[in-house]
């Protein structure tokens, strides 16, 4: 469940990136964010991993008020958190396999029960016969299926993914909503920033729409 | 606990990777680091072994009053009574010229000599423990004593043995200063090391951290890859010690075998050697805790697309 209160972001220097922004994502639901570029979606997007903190309001993420965590706590909420980042972050020093065990290499794994979770993801994304690869090696759909089979390695209840289709071919990135769908399908709650309309439409999911900073569809009752 | 082990082992792993990435430099480190800690490690050594040879002799300062072979036994016992009552003497004792050259006979390669001779050429005497360690009440206490009859002759025999003593703090002094700014250069070592793996791996920690790794978990492998460092240059530290103490033992122990002796040079004390192995190697931690606090702490993850 994802729950932003009148949640504003003004960085330094005065530009207020978003203003009272209010909605709320129940479990298990599958919701699109979507607007112009510079509308606001990459800031409410890192609201929620902490990377930025809102100014004023709150953001709750699973019941935790995350606008107002300690620094301390901030990576054991990001590990129960998907993220799939619009440039991916893959690191291309090393094969497939040991990208997407990254966070379970962290997280108080055995390293037999890491490497099974890690075989789990990228089978749900088809990628087990590429696990050997380099991610440099792999055509740009597959690489958004690697960063998502990275996310999803935690088994997080929540996956928020920023503009995870851009730049890929209308098959690609079909397959890459698929992927979104199953996961909500078990439960999982998923936020898609994205600007790709015709991705939007197929799906008949709940939009949530930002302009200049401000929530103007979708959002709770004012 | 199985989790903290296999956080360790991993980070133990993580570390051996990242010196394998750069064997050349690691190597060079490692051996740079064995330099400077052979340099005082050494110097200790040697005062070690000097301090062994000094302790054979007394430091107290101590004064032997020779008497002339014609010293009557008057002239004695005026000249015990004196020392009696001498505020400056602490206590004596009498020594016979009998006595002397059993005593004589004991060091090594001495007893030949002295039975060539045929005759014992020793005289009595009286060797006074002093109370005061001062150069000119020793020089004044002998000019009172030279004046007494039957007194032949006065050896205050302290002076060399104090004159050793304090070489041997000033060597200690200068291995001390030296330990110092030489650890000051091994830390700094490591400290540069670091500080390059971090600013080359700022990509990966940035990422870790996106993705929930904790602070604890980006440092760890920095922290093993000092202490494995500083270790590894410990015992290349000690090798070349060993290694040193050998060749040199070789001119030591000709020079010994001309005065009867088989002194040599020996190495430390195997507490003493694990000793050294464990300081390199806190030296190699401290350089990464310090390198990993200052440049880590820039990198928060940031995300711009």
């Amino acid at each position: 469940m994802i729950r932003f209160s009148n949640a504003s972001k003004r960085y330094p220097g005065g530009q207020e990136a978003l203003s009272n922004v209010s909605f709320t994502i129940e479990a298990g639901e599958l919701v699109f964010l979507t607007g112009r570029s510079g509308a606001g979606k990459s800031t409410l997007f890192k609201l929620i991993p902490v990377i930025e903190r809102a100014t004023s309001g709150s953001v709750i993420v699973n019941g935790q008020n995350v606008s107002a965590i300690k620094p301390a706590a901030v990576p054991f909420l990001r590990r129960n958190l998907g993220l799939v980042f619009q440039d991916q972050k893959l690191l291309y020093d090393r094969s497939v396999f040991d990208n997407v065990l990254l966070p379970l290499s962290f997280s108080g794994f055995t390293p037999r029960e890491a490497a099974r979770r890690a075989r789990a993801a990228l089978d749900k994304v088809g990628l087990s016969a590429r696990e050997k690869l380099n991610p440099i090696q792999l055509s740009g759909g597959e690489q958004q299926r690697v960063a998502i089979a990275r996310a999803v390695a935690n088994r997080p209840s929540v996956l928020i993914a920023d503009e995870p289709t851009a730049n890929l071919d209308a098959d690609s990135a079909e397959a890459i909503l698929q992927i979104f769908l199953s996961f909500q399908q078990v439960g999982v709650t998923v936020l898609i920033a994205t600007h790709d309309l015709a991705l939007i439409g197929r799906s008949g999911k709940r939009v949530l729409k930002l302009e200049q900073g401000r929530l103007v569809e979708g959002g709770d009752p004012a | 606990m199985n989790a903290w082990l296999s956080q360790h082992a991993q980070a133990f792993r993580g570390a051996l990777r990242k010196l394998a990435m750069q064997r050349a430099s690691s190597l060079l480190n490692v051996l740079v680091i064995g330099i400077a800690l052979a340099l005082p490690a050494g110097g200790y050594v040697l005062l070690v072994n000097l301090q062994g040879v000094a302790a054979r002799f007394s430091l107290e300062p101590q004064m032997s009053i020779f008497l002339d072979a014609g010293a009557k036994p008057a002239d004695r016992e005026a000249l015990e009574k004196a020392l009696r009552t001498d505020a400056r003497v602490g206590s004596f004792r009498f020594v016979s010229k009998e006595a002397a050259l059993a005593e004589l006979n004991k060091t090594e390669g001495i007893a030949e000599v002295a039975a060539a001779l045929g005759q014992n050429p020793l005289p009595d005497s009286l060797v006074a423990r002093l109370r005061e360690n001062l150069p000119p009440e020793l020089d004044a206490l002998a000019a009172d004593l030279r004046k007494r009859p039957g007194v032949g002759h006065v050896q205050a025999d302290s002076g060399w043995a104090r004159r050793l003593a304090a070489l041997i703090e000033i060597g200690r002094m200068t291995v001390a200063f030296v330990g110092l700014l030489l650890s000051t250069g091994m830390i700094a070592v490591t400290f540069n090391t670091i500080r390059l793996q971090v600013l080359m791996q700022r990509e990966e920690i940035e990422v870790a951290k996106l993705l929930g790794a904790s602070d604890s978990f980006v440092r760890r492998p920095f922290y093993y890859v000092g202490a494995l460092q500083g270790l590894a240059g410990g015992g290349v530290g000690l090798a070349i010690l060993a290694g040193g103490l050998a060749l040199l033992n070789r001119g030591v122990l000709a020079l010994s075998e001309t005065y009867g002796s088989t002194f040599e040079l020996s190495f430390l004390a195997p507490g003493d050697a694990l000793a050294v192995a464990a300081f390199a190697s806190v030296l190699g931690w401290l350089g990464a805790y310090l390198s990993v606090s200052i440049y880590l702490r820039g990198i928060e993850p940031s995300y711009s697309p």
